[in-house]
């Protein structure tokens, strides 16, 4: 029998709702390597629906013109659009004010403009800044380099066996010199879910802010950000069925206006002379330059898409894929899953004992099923578990299916063959 | 020569994986270099006794991907008592070999033809080259 999930009032079966929601992504249609292809790669990138896809192309065929500038009908429905996608991402982070709402390239760019306004100033030699040992290194590099800046101290929380954040030594490492803890929500390689609403507690117990990394929950876990009582929260647009290349701050009213500019230049300044510049307020003096206007309209789009759907019914299915997934590698010889947190997003890292995993992800290609491979952009979560080759991981979204999810078991099965 | 794709997990390649030739530190060696892939980790040390500028003996160690350590153990198996020039010349038609399309191996490549296929999957070239770059930086050293 087919699982149901509730929809408003209505069982709806399963597998009917999501060939209805994967009908609209243009590019899961496709073949490769003549079989149709699976794209079980979707913490690297997700792929976009019709209505993206068209409210940018629609864009640049009705409205383009730039933003904040001109008095003619165009540059205003691009301000209006443009301003608008900022309340839709205010309105699905549940954030207090659009104004707390910062449009960047991604969550790289949007820890550097963190690293560099807001620690950077802060910070004198001998001050820590705490991560977790799961973090991306776009999570880490930054603030290694404000680091080395400043004297400031990078200091890690380790993780357990499972790939849990490990709260007795966060609690000991969170002291007097600890200005800023910068945690993963979703790791990326593990796939484990970070209680981030203790990590905030504790830390504003000794008055310290706190970074979340949400470019892998973003698409999978609820975000309210007034309930995570965080200050800071990062995300990319691609991650969440968006375009690439536009993302988001936010930040906390009071810590963004405290904050100098990080970049500098055009529609970020309120007057110029060569004597003295007044800025403008937040959030348009963080956002200087023409920004992606058209990515920005795609992310809200995205986002409404995602609404649309409803996140506790992408979790639902997303649960019910992973496990699927990881019962049928397990019961394939020699498979090890790295990262158990009891709760996981939808991410299955493994390695198969002596095969390596660009040959796993090379015979899984083969067959048109793409996931990736590697150490995932984590070399110190992958030190961790002794496995300086990384995992091969297969990352799932609301539009994967169950036939998919036994394709894939079936493929890493023929890695097996091939390899006994 | 166009073949399935799907040789490149089965016949020579998976049979040198397996059962590799040459995975030992040669006795007599007097040259050492490292090809490594600082992306995935991988690294293929390769020893080499070269004298009078020929290849008396050559043997690798390390750890690498299927398609790494059978392009070295089929690597040891065609420089073998070549001399270094000739081993040069081996080397840059293996290149030419995995990094163009659309050409028929040379013959002389004999059964690293069957790498040939990793043109489909061009992200593995490099692990294909990886032992052929140590073994480039050993022949680099050497006259002749």
């Amino acid at each position: 029998m087919n699982t149901l999930y509730l929809e408003g009032n209505l069982a709806v079966d399963a597998e009917t709702l999501v060939a209805g929601w994967r009908d609209e992504f243009p590019i899961l249609s496709i073949r490769v390597r003549g079989q149709p292809l699976v794209y079980l790669d979707n913490a690297a990138t997700t792929q976009k629906p019709r209505a993206v896809i068209d409210a940018v192309s629609r864009f640049y065929a009705r409205d383009n013109a730039n933003v904040h500038r001109g008095v003619h009908a165009l540059s205003q429905r691009a301000t209006d659009s443009f301003e608008a996608a900022r309340a839709r991402v205010q309105n699905f982070l549940h954030a207090a004010t659009p104004a707390e709402i910062i449009f960047v390239r991604g969550a790289t760019e949007a820890i550097n403009l963190v690293a560099q306004s807001f620690a950077r100033p802060l910070l004198v030699a001998g001050d820590e800044i705490l991560v977790s040992a799961m973090e991306h290194h776009s999570n880490i590099v930054p603030w290694q380099q404000v680091c080395r800046q400043t004297g400031a101290v990078l200091k890690v929380v380790p993780i357990n066996e499972a790939g849990e954040f490990v709260f007795s030594e966060y609690e000991r490492l969170l002291g007097p010199r600890t200005r800023l803890v910068a945690v993963t929500h979703v790791s990326n390689a593990l796939g484990s879910v970070t209680d981030i609403g203790r990590i905030t507690a504790l830390a504003r117990a000794r008055g310290v802010p706190v970074l979340v990394d949400g470019a892998q929950a973003i698409a999978h876990v609820p975000v309210d950000v007034r309930a995570l009582d965080c200050d800071f929260y990062v995300f990319s647009g691609h991650k969440c069925f968006g375009p690439t290349g536009i993302g988001v701050l936010y930040g906390k009213r009071e810590r963004l206006e405290a904050m100098p500019p990080w970049q500098a230049g055009g529609d970020m300044v309120r007057t110029v002379s060569f004597e003295a510049t007044d800025y403008m307020p937040i959030p348009h003096r963080f956002e200087a330059g023409t920004p992606d206007i058209s990515g920005a309209i795609g992310l809200g789009v995205a986002l409404d898409f995602i609404s649309a759907i409803g996140l506790p019914a992408i979790a639902l299915h997303e649960t019910r894929l992973l496990e699927l997934a990881s019962a049928g590698i397990e019961r394939i010889p020699g498979i090890r899953i790295i990262g158990t947190a009891k709760r996981k997003a939808g991410i299955l890292s493994f390695v198969m004992d002596g095969v390596h995993a660009h040959d796993v992800g090379s015979i899984l290609d083969r067959a048109a099923i793409a996931i990736r491979t590697g150490h995932h952009c984590a070399m110190p979560a992958m030190q961790h578990f002794g496995l300086p080759g990384g995992t091969a991981r297969a990352s799932f979204a609301f539009y994967n299916t169950v036939e998919e999810v036994e394709r894939f078991v079936d493929g890493v099965r023929q890695v097996y063959e091939i390899f006994q | 020569m166009i073949r399935d794709v799907d040789d490149l997990y089965r016949g020579i390649i998976l049979e040198h994986c397996k059962r590799p030739r040459n995975f030992r530190v040669p006795q007599r060696a007097n040259r050492r270099a490292c090809g490594e892939n600082p992306l995935c980790g991988d690294h293929i040390d390769v020893y080499v006794c070269l004298e009078r500028g020929v290849i008396r003996d050559i043997g690798f160690a390390g750890v690498s991907c299927a398609v790494a350590r059978a392009s070295a153990s089929l690597m040891t198996e065609a420089v073998m008592g070549r001399d270094a020039a000739g081993g040069r010349t081996l080397l840059r038609k293996f290149e030419q070999m995995v990094g163009t399309s659309g050409i028929d191996p040379d013959p002389e490549l004999g059964e690293l033809h069957a790498f040939a296929d990793v043109r489909a999957f061009p992200s593995r070239i490099q692990c294909a080259l990886l032992p052929w770059d140590a073994l480039s930086s050993v022949l680099l050293e050497s006259p002749g």
